[in-house]
């Protein structure tokens, strides 16, 4: 199991009910973590309509995790 | 040369001023401004969104980029977050070089790329009492 805290944004943010969450998970990639939490909160988005940052950069969503990484699933962006 | 979130109101007048350069024959800038209508639908007002770390990196990695490809002194850029009302200044982004082509291009070329590639979200208020994330609830396109 993995400590991983997820911060959510937008769309997500107001789906999944927050705008943080810690939790301990056996996901090994950003992938599987991302289709374990669009069941729990049920994220409307798909995958291929995110992109993922590990640590405060973009990641692969295969990138293996780490304990205590921090993932943030980013919503298509709307700047400007 | 900076990219910067702002929470309160973008001053063009000083931004401006904080790029006057003797050796610049040229300086564009660019505002965003928050319109009226969006997809044919009437809108209130707007928010913006920022996963600030990874805004400021990509948001300086863009207008390094700009720096590489055009031959430019100084390019400034700062985007809104909150709310914004209409006619107010969502972002701004300013480019000084000695010959204006230069200057032209580096301006369109931030702005295209900040729109395409920040984390930055934008809420849309509709004039009907609703409102929506755009670009976030249209279905994904069909596989095929």
């Amino acid at each position: 199991m993995k400590r991983i805290t997820v911060q959510y944004f937008a769309i997500l943010r107001e789906q999944a009910g927050r705008s943080e969450q810690a939790l301990q998970t056996e996901a090994c990639t950003p992938g599987e973590l991302y289709a374990e939490l669009a069941g729990k909160h049920g994220f409307t988005l798909a995958p291929a309509q995110l992109k993922v940052a590990v640590n405060d950069d973009f990641a692969r969503w295969d990138l293996a995790l780490s304990d205590g990484d921090r993932v943030v699933f980013i919503p298509p962006v709307a700047g400007g | 040369m900076n990219f910067t979130l702002s929470s309160s109101p973008i001053d063009p007048v000083a931004l401006r001023a904080a790029m006057v350069d003797p050796r610049a024959g040229g300086f564009v800038s660019f505002e965003g401004w928050v319109r009226d209508l969006n997809d044919g639908r009437a809108v209130l007002r707007l928010e913006y969104e920022a996963f600030a770390p990874l805004a400021g990196k990509e948001g300086m990695r863009i207008l390094d980029e700009a720096r590489q490809k055009f031959k430019v002194f100084d390019i400034r850029c700062v985007h809104r977050t909150g709310l914004l009302e209409l006619g107010d200044l969502a972002v701004w982004v300013g480019v000084s070089s000695r010959h204006r082509a230069a200057a032209f291009e580096a301006c369109r070329f931030v702005i295209d790329e900040v729109k395409s590639r920040v984390p930055i979200w934008k809420k849309e208020h509709y004039a009907d009492g609703d409102s929506g994330w755009v670009n976030c609830h249209r279905l994904p396109e069909a596989a095929g």
